[in-house]
């Protein structure tokens, strides 16, 4: 890969050491992908905010990290483990909230956006179509190519770290125009969101980097994020077309490869209690929930995951007291995925329509999974 | 030369290979380096100090930080070997300083589990 002269300096440390780790991993990465040059990108969406996730290495590291580091462009931040508003309704030790406290600190120290969304894209105007910008979670990052006109590939923690830090990112890939070479077709009457949570499971598992999805009809926010979800926990796959590509490679997602993942991840027949939002659930899901929920309450925990400037509008719109009449607790900077809010020692399983939730549920936390679409779950579980 | 260095470095160690690729946030202790997603045939295995061929990362972008504690707590692997690359396992060896090279699919094949490999990145023949 070619470096300007300013960039080689800084890989040699001649700029600090912070810009020397971040040039190390760009040049890492970019060697990695065959790219040919470094390129500047206008906003970095950062993964691995969460203790939870990241654990004593992290908070070691983003606190010296931070003691002189700034980031270069635009930078926003994935959730975090809890919602300081009612953290005191779990049991979180003494040591989680505090060094929860103390990456948080680290990252506004760097200049970060305190964000704690895993849906940047529903929260913030997305800058014009072909911006090159650099997102590590990874829903957002398939969201980002796909519906959002933007380009990224599919970043790591670390690579949009770098970029953040450098506001640049090797020009690889999905940067590039990549075409898909695999087509699915979608052989399933009457889908929910469910149905393209594992599609996008199942497509992650198949695909290269990007796939075109054919025999979809009526792709609704829920059913669209799910589909992020599902294909960012399952494989490499950044981006989705919908649309058939008569050259391509056909590959058939039917009622048998529906079951197949559907036996993998669901593995009780019910759940202590029901947690919604992974992604986080943006304005349009909770004000559709909140209408679902009309003269119902639940027989159960039913835990809504939802970006902070979210439930603030949700409030003022009424929503939130209509969810929280219904039995709903809402919690902001934070998400079901990873969340060290659900624990085994007193969960035994959970009821979700999330894909992306029931993996990381099942093999993060150890809990069994009941996965039920939003539609099924008021029906069983309200009264 | 079909070898191709993402993170130089030496190592010499046993061969854990996988044809599955690895989800190192969900299914990684980082604590300990063993395998706990149980769908995963390195179930209950642990990655610590050998050599880890497996075909390359998905899911989480935060698995960057698992293989990061993995080192920090001296439960990584000795090095990793994969067919392709991929954004968190590199960024993740390239910030942990764990040897990382890819390999092609012939390459891959032919490595078997429980040898005794080397690695030198910097020598001409690499493994």
């Amino acid at each position: 890969m070619e470096l300007t002269r300013q960039e080689e300096a800084a890989l040699k440390g001649e700029k600090g050491e912070t810009l020397e780790l971040a040039f190390r991993i760009l040049v890492a990465t970019g060697e990695a992908f065959n790219a040919e040059r470094l390129i500047p990108i206008k906003w970095a969406h950062l993964s691995g905010v969460n203790y939870n996730t990241i654990g004593d290495a992290g908070e070691e590291f983003l606190s010296k990290l931070s003691q002189d580091a700034k980031v270069a462009t635009r930078t926003t931040l994935n959730p975090m483990g809890f919602d300081i508003d009612n953290v005191s309704n779990y049991n979180l030790n003494e040591n989680f909230l505090e060094k929860q406290q103390s990456i948080k600190d680290s990252y506004e120290r760097m200049g970060v956006v305190p964000s704690f969304s895993c849906i940047p894209y529903e929260i913030f105007d997305l800058p014009e179509k072909g911006t090159q910008v650099s997102f590590a979670e990874t829903n957002a990052a398939i969201y980002a190519n796909s519906i959002g006109h933007l380009k990224t590939n599919k970043e790591s923690a670390f690579s949009a770290l770098a970029s953040a830090l450098t506001g640049k990112s090797p020009y690889s890939d999905l940067r590039k125009d990549d075409s898909p070479n695999l087509t699915i077709r979608i052989k399933i009457e009457n889908p929910n969101e469910m149905t393209f949570g594992m599609l996008g499971y199942f497509a992650g598992k198949i695909a290269g980097s990007s796939v075109s999805i054919s025999g979809v009809k009526n792709l609704n926010k829920r059913s669209c994020k799910s589909l992020c979800g599902g294909m960012g926990t399952s494989g490499t796959c950044g981006k989705f077309v919908l649309d058939d590509d008569e050259k391509s490679e056909k590959v058939d997602f039917d009622e048998k490869e529906l079951q197949k993942i559907h036996d993998e991840l669901n593995t009780s027949d019910s759940g202590d209690l029901i947690t919604l939002g992974s992604p986080q659930l943006g304005l349009d899901e909770i004000s559709d929930l909140a209408s679902m929920l009309k003269n119902k309450s639940f027989k159960k925990r039913c835990m809504v995951f939802c970006p902070r400037v979210v439930q603030q509008q949700a409030r003022k719109l009424t929503y939130a007291n209509e969810l929280e009449r219904a039995g709903c607790e809402i919690l902001s900077d934070c998400c079901t995925c990873l969340t060290p809010l659900i624990d085994k020692k007193d969960v035994d399983s959970v009821i979700t329509n999330s894909i992306k939730g029931a993996y990381y549920l099942k093999n993060s936390n150890g809990v069994g999974v009941n996965l039920k679409p939003l539609s099924k779950i008021i029906q069983d579980e309200t009264k | 030369m079909t070898i191709k260095t993402i993170v130089k470095g030496t190592a010499k160690g046993i061969v854990m290979k996988t044809s599955s690729p690895i989800n190192f946030l969900g299914a990684v202790d980082k604590k300990t380096g063993f395998i706990r997603d149980e769908n995963h045939d390195l179930f209950q295995k642990s990655i610590k100090d050998v050599v880890l061929v497996f075909p390359h990362g998905i899911g989480s972008s935060v698995g960057a930080y698992t293989i990061f504690s993995l080192k920090s707590n001296n439960s990584a692997p000795l090095a990793m070997v994969c067919k392709k690359a991929d954004l968190t396992t590199v960024s993740g060896c390239a910030l942990a300083n764990i040897p990382l090279i890819i390999i092609t699919k012939e390459e891959f094949d032919s490595l078997e589990n429980g040898i005794e490999i080397e690695i030198d990145s910097d020598s001409q023949n690499k493994l």
